[in-house]
């Protein structure tokens, strides 16, 4: 290795772009061994599989007989004929506008105001914060809480403080579905984007608090916005690509609480819509198409919010 | 230290009276809403029945019994696949799932950090950019290509996959980005060391926090796992799917449900109480290094 160098300075200039790279890939070929297992798998389970939906999107498939090319006729389908995915897309797009940027304020709110708890008292709170998204089906409590008669905990408070006279049929109610169904989601979002958070907090260097405070920084409002924010923007981007990311998941909540379909399909997204082409009619080139629209929803709010945050850091 | 650190903190900036308060009452307000609902499913699994037929309903158990777990085992007996198969599909698939994800996204990860090969930058971007979407959008094409593999209906269609989930590589690669220095790294492979020497000697144990950071994600979320569109047999179903069919029998097994969603949920999170103590010490003795 150390006598590879002085040759590799001498030689760079002589070579040609393709000579050097071929020159550099020999030499760090151990690299690609490295690389290789997960990569591999990761290109057959998550890059493959979209690249092919995408070019299942453009035909009629049904797992039986040879997909037939229809070009966009799935997407025309879909946005011109299609009543039901509009309310999917409607749908969606309230959710995830309201859940994603909820759950990264929360999230980013609560990792802060924790941060200077003593460590024991701090892991105690974030353990509160943290336990709904990592417990399984714990959600459904809600229902029991919410529940339709007046044994539900929330009907029975309200009855006997007069407020009702007859129990309210919580998630059958098309007033009360939504925000119920995105209060238990943003419920259970205090996850990764929120321990990245607390991580990041940490990891900030005393010394600059220290500094800043020399340069007359007067309350904690001020640090978070000269101090805090710019020194934690790594995990700023990654918890805002994890809640966006996640605001567009919360179907099988949805289908929990309120059921599948929801009544009149008040709560009905795309991961419904989705489910109901894919695996009930084994539509394969129209799920194709809804999950392909998905995708670009998805990466076009991550881009566009990436951008976004990149501009805040940028002064 | 930590400690010390705290309270310096304090010294240098003057914190408000009134901005403590004020965030100790809104701190207290949220936590309620978060915990509440975890208490009340426990108080729920341990009523007997007349509570749950108590008019206005009790937050609070006043005679606390064991029977829901009781009932929920027996209902656990009469189920045409024996229990323990469902506990050990989860067990087997969360170990498996997780112990391949921790060994490939590592290698990789530091191959990604620390090496400067040809390739490296458009790889990263790439896995970098599968944060962005969920799985659901290749569901489909993903089943066509399990049925390709012969993998439907085997273990490997859940556990294989777990092994190149993106998020724990991501979370490790940038780790080592600032915590595994590129010196310490050039004196080991000048001293011989071969680059797998030098990643499991040398940057591993700087890592701790963000491997186990990879461990609590990868098994909470398999642990979590339930109905699989790759998954028929009734032997291959996880825990929490035989679970998910308790609960569906509604208020008639409302307690037992509860016992199960308590059953359920007491296991990630024993694994994060375990596992958060670790990340706090190990990023503590990392802070003082600098």
């Amino acid at each position: 290795m150390a006598k590879d160098s002085p040759k590799k300075e001498l030689t760079r200039n002589e070579m040609t772009k393709a000579q050097w790279t071929w020159f550099q890939m020999k030499r760090y070929k151990i690299a690609y061994f490295m690389v290789a297992p997960f990569l591999i798998l990761f290109f057959l389970f998550t890059i493959i599989p979209v690249a092919a939906s995408l070019l299942l999107s453009l035909t009629s498939f049904n797992m039986l007989q040879m997909p037939k090319f229809l070009f966009l006729d799935n997407y025309i389908t879909l946005f011109l004929d299609d009543d039901l995915w509009i309310i999917a897309l409607k749908n969606t797009l309230i959710f995830a506008a309201i859940t994603g940027p909820a759950s990264y304020i929360i999230s980013f709110l609560v990792a802060w105001f924790i941060n200077e708890l003593s460590p024991k008292i701090r892991a105690v709170v974030v353990l509160i914060f943290y336990a709904p998204s990592i417990s399984g089906q714990v959600y459904l409590i809600w229902q029991t809480l919410f529940s339709s008669d007046a044994y539900g905990w929330v009907n029975a408070r309200l009855l006997s403080m007069g407020l009702i006279d007859a129990p309210i049929l919580w998630f059958q109610n098309e007033s009360y579905v939504m925000p119920l169904c995105i209060i238990v989601s943003l419920w259970t979002s205090l996850g990764t984007a929120f321990l990245s958070f607390i991580a990041g907090l940490q990891g900030i260097n005393v010394s600059l608090f220290e500094a800043g405070a020399m340069d007359g920084i007067k309350n904690r409002w001020q640090e978070l916005w000269y101090v805090t924010l710019p020194s934690m923007k790594p995990q700023l981007v990654f918890g805002a690509v994890l809640s966006i990311t996640g605001a567009f998941g919360y179907g099988g909540i949805v289908s929990a609480l309120a059921g599948s379909p929801s009544v009149n399909y008040v709560a009905y997204t795309i991961s419904h819509h989705l489910a109901e082409y894919g695996s009930t009619r084994w539509e394969v080139g129209y799920a194709s198409a809804i999950s392909f629209v998905l995708f670009l929803l998805q990466i076009g709010s991550n881009m566009a919010v990436k951008k976004l945050l990149d501009k805040l850091g940028g002064d | 230290m930590k400690k010390l650190r705290t309270r310096k903190h304090r010294v240098v900036l003057n914190r408000s009276v009134g901005g403590d308060t004020g965030i100790t009452i809104v701190l207290a307000i949220m936590g309620a809403f978060m915990f509440l609902p975890m208490l009340y499913t426990v108080m729920t699994s341990l009523k007997p029945i007349d509570e749950f037929w108590i008019f206005p309903p009790r937050f609070y158990v006043v005679n606390p019994t064991l029977d829901n777990f009781r009932s929920l085992f027996a209902l656990m007996g009469d189920s045409t696949v024996p229990f323990s198969r469902y506990i050990f599909n989860t067990v087997f698939i969360s170990v498996a799932g997780t112990f391949g994800n921790l060994v490939l996204s590592s290698i990789a990860a530091y191959a990604l950090a620390k090496i400067p090969f040809p390739g490296q930058g458009w790889m990263f971007r790439l896995i970098r950019t599968s944060l962005m979407f969920s799985s659901t959008v290749g569901g489909i094409a993903s089943f066509i290509i399990m049925s390709m593999l012969h993998w439907i209906d085997t273990y490997y269609a859940i556990i294989v996959p777990a092994w190149c989930s993106s998020l724990g590589l991501f979370l490790m690669k940038q780790f080592m980005d600032s915590h595994v220095t590129a010196e310490i790294l050039e004196s080991a492979r000048l001293d011989g060391a071969t680059e797998f020497k030098t990643f499991w000697s040398i940057a591993m144990p700087m890592v701790k926090p963000a491997w186990l950071t990879l461990i609590i994600y990868c098994f909470q979320g398999l642990w979590n796992s339930g109905a699989s569109i790759f998954i028929y047999s009734e032997q291959l179903k996880t825990l929490n799917y035989a679970i998910g069919q308790i609960t569906a029998a509604g208020y008639a097994r409302a307690g037992a449900s509860a016992a199960a969603t308590v059953v359920m949920m007491a296991v990630p999170i024993i694994v994060f109480v375990i596992s958060q103590s670790n990340i706090v010490e190990t990023m503590g003795s990392s802070g003082m290094k600098d």
